[in-house]
């Protein structure tokens, strides 16, 4: 049965080998090869399921040994993979979800010319997300890590001939190498350390963990941070979360597949793996649950003030990670929270991101939510699809994100004490900025006027009277219209997960029995009760909704954005993170380039030519003392003689 | 006595080079085709070599000793260890694809009214460089190595001045005055250091009484040849400063962008590839193993012109506006790390260091030879000619990223495993300079998509619209580099396993010891 | 006599050799200074043959001649033809040793 392991990651792999360098007789068929190699790679992981399923919760660890990667004196990296209860999550979430995108980009991206390398490029990022869950050694971890990040790269900057997309690709890799950089540093550190980084030594088991113990809490933390500076870049944490909403410049299904669903949550999988490391650094964990609630309530700002859909999505994105983030900072109480309110997150975004596709599919890609309104009579099946996805993340009773974001609220209260309270108070605030934001970008897409319809909104700029050939292409009047069953199909079956995933989860406590083997579990205590909990989440959603019916569902929204207020304005920019980042770091970064290459050019050539430059010069002087004639020779040569024999008379009179 | 593979992997290119310069004028096809089957009839001695070798055998194989000059003691003594043995197959690997890259930079631009026959004098120069390298690392005795350490810039200052770059910004005469420029650089730099190395092979003569390599270092390993501590010092300087140009570290680095930019990028490779290796070679074959306590003495300050040179080559790489020039650049990084490795004093910063030097020969190789190819597309060099070639041209494009991506290490291609090895053995003994030297990945990402960005991305330029995709002959170049990228990454035992033994004998020759991990040490 | 009177001597002539060298103009002049110098070291060495008691001086003495007789013979062609070419035996008119 290990062997089957493999397999998971070389279907896809063998997808992407085909799909890449088969050239163009395969573009008739290139996307069914890949769409089917990821339906394998889930069959493979569902048959892995049953089988860790049938076994005790203590057996239910299989590891399968390839081969010995970098054999050096000291130094052992081996191709192992690990498949337990964390990895089997992991892998059923992006078979299964990963699948479904692969279905639903089929149609979205027909028109493509180039549609068999993006599916290429889809079977390349599902092998090397399921290389970075199922690896044995943080070593291989690291090579799915980068794996993904190039993934990403290639279709982040998928559509390259726009000069956007190939920027916001670029930062996206490069923001996420410096989070690189931490995880590099961090298996240094284990390396040093343990002489090891093989998850079985370093962790151990959460009953018993490795060698961890013996090593000083000032290392441990050392590692952690790390660990974590590792995960905020790849999770689009608070302060490496800036290259994510330019990140929206990709395929929607890319969106939704790897910076929704899967890929951006590997941050949380790398902490929540690295558990044992964590519980033996409180201050680390400290600054994790920190950096989550930060970014839970930054990602949830920045959502609401955006006009794009994509964008307001990918801030809700970045805030829902922040309350994983938040949960797996807590330790035992929060990892089997953050994993769960992972999965769910993982089907209601993927749906929403989803929908948007599909509404944009029929909005001649537009992403300007100004420009909706009214959808619902058109797209039925995207608004219902949608609609659950909403629900669910705004933790409507019942949903899936009901019982995972609730869980996560009361784990934070219950890591006790002021800490406790802060951070409770940070997630119950993000809830109801959730419940606003997503409640407006409902009611902006599918409810209201018509907002698209040209002739509601004349512009001055324009004539009354256009040429009927010019208005064709992206100014011609969309006619939205319901995508094809490519498309639908997925977002059914993921409001389905949207719907119940939670529920099924959260009854008997499923989920906590199946992961608590691998993370570990506690109840800590909390000061307050679960039920008042709950209702102060569903009252602070209530009132989230509320507010933005208030705002966008009983006045019409303008077409063009108000000015808005100062926090309005920032939120639209990001809350000027990357202004700052375009300041000091890429002019700082511009200027000290472009003085570095003037010192090269001028100091570092430039002893070097100063040197031959007055060597030059000193025998130009010296050649004048060469006039030529015969006698000055001679006087230099008798000059020189009789220097000599003083020399020799002096040196043997001393 | 054995047939003496060593001199056979030496002398056929040698031989080569003379039967290609002396074929006629008029058959300059035929010269081309001549020093093709040479290189690889070389490439297959060489691989004679890899399988004879035996990695858990002596640390010296396939050894050829006779008596030369006696009089001084030089005598002509052969021998590879793990480490030669890999440089020595991967230059034999690399010569056919410069060689078949480089096809038709030499072809005259009018036909007939040449008095002398480029095309045949530029393979010739290119087989007497692969002799010479080869020989050099094969060389155990040191005067024997130093002869051919310096003879083989003869031939590389023809190849660089006289076979410039077409694809030139300005007129031919600047061309002609800049090429003339970057070469004497090249020599006088290269030479500069050689004399200093002559120095100092003299003083080892002095003190030792022979040039031998095992015999030196054998007698400095069991306490026989003692040297006074200032001795040592000033011969490892001598020895080290010629290493330091040619390898080049930071600050005598400054003739490579000049050497790269000017000439042919095959030519490029090979110096970059090819014979920069022989001074990365040279430090861990004599620097370390002649003068094991001045090495060590020598460390803190080496360790900081390395790092140096790692961010200061990838900060330069990055304000770069011609393209070769860049990877120049990011090659001196690369050097960083090499050099790095070798005095970070550990088992995994050394074979690291080794592995590095394979898998950068590999990936610039594969970086450079796209970059040229797409630069004789276009007849310019400067970054800013270029765009959204992607779409002209994928294949070109999407070669042109996987050497990129092999330039910044991305895992799964081989240079990751180098790099890695390189910064997990300098951390172990030198954590700050560790974390330092972790910049530089994120600096090389920058470079390398920085100009992937601005070349092959974004609108179409109207000059570019034209530009064909690779052909097959240059599919042929490149797609090995590929496939042998990717195979390392992912498998580099077969390499790690010859070069293993070398670096333990290397180790035990400085007498360091990897340090134990924290938690061991605690017990 | 003394020998070391005969190194006085030769001094001297040495001297005097020297001296015309740096100072005529006359390539011809010039040239018989040097035969003087010459002839003084011949002295030289001959005086200490005769000191040290054996006869090595006086060999190098002969060998000496021989390649005075030789120089002469290339000098004054040289001399020749340099008159020939510029109608001057001045030694300060010909600066051609220059590059």
């Amino acid at each position: 049965m290990e062997n089957l392991i493999a397999l998971l990651i070389a279907a896809p792999l063998l997808g992407a080998a085909v799909l890449l360098t088969g050239g163009r007789r395969l573009d008739a068929v290139g996307h069914w090869i890949g769409t089917l190699l990821a339906g394998a790679s889930f069959v493979f992981g569902a048959i892995l399921f049953a089988d860790l399923l049938g076994k005790d919760a203590e057996h239910r660890t299989l590891t399968q040994h390839l081969w010995s990667w970098i054999p050096v004196e000291g130094f052992q990296a081996d191709v192992t993979f690990r498949l337990d209860q964390l990895s089997m999550t992991f892998v059923l979430l992006i078979t299964g979800v990963g699948s479904l995108i692969h279905l639903y980009s089929i149609g979205y991206m027909e028109h493509d010319e180039r549609r068999r390398r993006f599916f290429g490029y889809l079977n390349l990022f599902l092998a090397a997300m399921l290389l970075l869950v199922l690896a044995d050694n943080y070593l291989l971890l690291y090579v799915g890590w980068e794996g993904v990040g190039l993934a990403s790269y290639l279709l982040i900057g998928f559509w390259q001939h726009k000069p956007s997309a190939a920027t916001a690709a670029k930062k996206a890799f490069l923001v996420n190498r410096v989070g690189d950089m931490g995880l590099s540093i961090a298996i240094m550190l284990m390396f040093t350390t343990f002489g090891t980084f093989a998850f079985g030594p370093v962790l151990g088991s959460h009953e018993k963990p490795g060698l961890v113990t013996g090593a000083s809490e000032a290392t441990l933390t050392g590692i952690a941070l790390m660990l974590l500076l590792a995960a905020c870049g790849k999770s689009a944490q608070v302060p490496l979360q800036s290259w994510l909403g330019d990140a929206m410049e990709g395929p929607t299904p890319v969106s939704a597949l790897i910076h929704a669903a899967t890929m951006v949550t590997a941050g949380v999988y790398l902490i929540v793996r690295s558990a044992n490391i964590f519980n033996l650094a409180p201050d680390a964990q400290l600054v994790v649950t920190v950096v989550g609630a930060v970014t839970l309530l930054f990602g949830a700002i920045v959502g609401c003030a955006k006009d794009d859909i994509k964008k307001a999505l990918a801030g809700s994105t970045m805030s829902q990670i922040g309350y994983m983030v938040l949960a797996a900072g807590l330790g035992p109480i929060g990892y089997v929270f953050a994993i769960m309110h992972l999965v769910t997150h993982g089907f209601f975004k993927a749906g929403l991101f989803l929908g948007a596709g599909s509404v944009m599919h029929g909005m001649n890609d537009e992403v300007d939510m100004r420009k909706y309104g009214g959808l619902r009579k058109y797209m039925p099946v995207t608004f219902v699809t949608f609609g659950l996805g909403y629900l669910a993340i705004i933790g409507f009773p019942g949903l899936s994100g009901f019982f995972s974001k609730d869980k996560i609220i009361e784990a934070a209260f219950a890591k006790g004490g002021t800490e406790g309270w802060i951070l409770g108070a940070c997630a119950l605030l993000g809830a109801a900025i959730t419940a606003f934001y997503m409640t407006r970008v409902m009611l902006m897409t599918f409810f209201g006027e018509e907002r698209w319809r040209r002739s509601e909104t004349p512009s001055p700029a324009e004539p009354s009277v256009e040429p009927a050939a010019e208005t064709h292409g992206e100014h011609a009047e969309p006619h939205p219209h319901e995508s094809p069953r490519s498309m639908t199909i997925p977002m059914i079956v993921l409001a389905f997960g949207s719907v119940f995933a939670g529920g099924f989860f959260s009854i008997g406590d499923r989920f906590l029995h199946w992961l608590e083997p691998v993370t570990g579990h506690s109840h800590g205590d909390a000061p307050i009760s679960a039920a008042t909990v709950t209702a102060a989440t569903v009252t602070v959603m209530v009132v989230g909704v509320t507010i933005a019916w208030l705002q966008y569902g009983r006045r019409p929204v303008p077409v063009v954005a108000p000015r808005g207020s100062l926090l309005t304005r920032a939120a639209r920019r990001d809350l000027l993170q990357d202004d700052f980042n375009h300041v000091v770091l890429v002019r700082g970064g511009e200027h000290l380039t472009r003085s570095l290459v003037y010192v090269d050019h001028t100091l570092v050539d430039g002893v070097v030519n100063g040197t031959a430059a007055s060597v030059g010069g000193l025998s130009g002087r010296m050649r004048k003392l060469q006039n030529g004639f015969a006698r000055s020779y001679a006087v230099s040569m008798f000059g020189g003689a009789a220097i000599l024999v003083a020399a020799t008379l002096l040196m043997r009179a001393v | 006595m054995s047939f003496p593979l060593l001199t056979a992997t030496a002398v056929l290119p040698a031989v080569g080079a003379i039967a290609t310069a002396a074929v006629p004028a008029a058959r300059r096809t035929a010269a081309k085709w001549l020093a093709l089957l040479v290189s690889l009839a070389t490439l297959a001695l060489a691989i004679t070599v890899l399988v004879r070798f035996d990695p858990d055998g002596a640390r010296y194989q396939l050894t050829e000793s006779h008596a030369w000059i006696a009089d001084f003691g030089v005598r002509y003594e052969l021998g590879v260890d793990g480490i030669g043995v890999a440089l020595l197959a991967l230059t034999a690997l690399l010569i056919p694809f410069i060689i078949l890259a480089g096809w038709h930079d030499a072809d005259p631009l009018e036909t007939g009214s040449r008095r002398w026959r480029p095309t045949q004098g530029f393979f010739a120069l290119i087989l007497a460089v692969e002799a010479m390298v080869i020989i050099s690392f094969e060389a155990t005795d040191v005067f024997l190595f130093y002869i051919f350490f310096e003879a083989m810039l003869i031939p590389m200052y023809f190849l660089i001045g006289g076979f410039g770059d077409r694809a030139h910004a300005g007129s031919d005469e600047n061309a002609a005055a800049q090429r003339s420029y970057a070469a004497v650089k090249f020599l006088l730099y290269n030479l500069v250091g050689g004399l200093i190395m002559l120095a100092a092979v003299i003083g080892l003569y002095v003190v030792a009484g022979n040039f031998s390599l095992q015999e030196i270092a054998e007698a400095r390993a069991n306490g026989t040849l003692d040297m006074a501590t200032n001795t040592e010092r000033w011969l490892f300087l001598g020895f080290f400063f010629a290493f330091a140009v040619k390898a080049p570290l930071w600050p005598l680095h400054t003739w490579l962008p000049n050497a790269m930019g000017e000439a042919t990028a095959p030519v490029a490779v090979l110096i970059t590839a090819v014979v920069d290796k022989v001074g990365t070679f040279a430090m861990l074959r004599f620097c370390l193993q002649l003068f094991p306590e001045a090495s060590k003495w020598a460390t803190p300050a080496i360790l900081v012109l390395a790092l140096i040179s790692i961010v200061y080559g990838a900060l330069l790489a990055v304000g770069q506006r011609d393209i070769k020039r860049l990877v120049a650049y990011a090659s001196i990084s690369h050097f960083g790390f090499i050099i790095m490795g070798i005095f970070a004093m550990t088992s995994q910063g050394q074979s690291g260091a080794t592995l590095y030097m394979v898998n950068h020969g590999i990936s610039t190789a594969a970086l450079m030879l796209v970059a040229g190819f797409l630069i004789s597309r276009r007849g310019s060099r400067l970054i800013a000619d270029y765009g959204g070639v992607q779409k002209v041209a994928p294949v070109l494009a999407g070669t042109f990223l996987i050497g990129g991506l092999a330039t910044l290490s991305l895992p799964g291609l081989a240079p990751f495993v180098s790099e890695f090895l390189v910064l997990v053995g300098t951390f172990a003994r030198y954590p700050v300079i560790g974390i330092i030297a972790t910049f530089g990945i994120v600096l090389a990402a920058l470079y390398t998509l920085v100009l992937y960005q601005r070349t092959m991305t974004g609108p179409v330029k109207p000059e570019v619209s034209a530009m064909p995709d690779l052909r097959m002959r240059e599919l042929v170049v490149v797609a090995p580099l590929v496939v042998l990228l990717i195979f390392l990454g992912v498998y580099p035992k077969p390499v790690t396993d010859i070069v293993n033994p070398a670096v333990k004998s290397t180790m035990s020759d400085v007498h360091k010891k990897d340090p134990k991990p924290e938690v061991e040490a605690a017990k | 006599m003394n020998p070391v009177n005969y190194l006085y001597l030769a001094a001297l002539l040495f001297t005097i050799g020297a001296t015309g060298v740096l100072i005529r103009r006359n390539a011809i002049v010039v040239f018989m200074c040097i035969e003087l110098m010459l002839n003084a070291c011949n002295l030289a060495f001959v005086a200490f043959s005769r000191m040290h008691g054996n006869l090595d001086g006086q060999i190098i003495a002969f060998f000496t001649m021989v390649v005075a007789a030789a120089e002469v013979v290339v000098g004054l062609a040289i001399i020749v033809s340099l008159f020939r070419s510029r109608h001057s035996a001045s030694v300060d008119d010909a600066s051609l040793m220059k590059l």
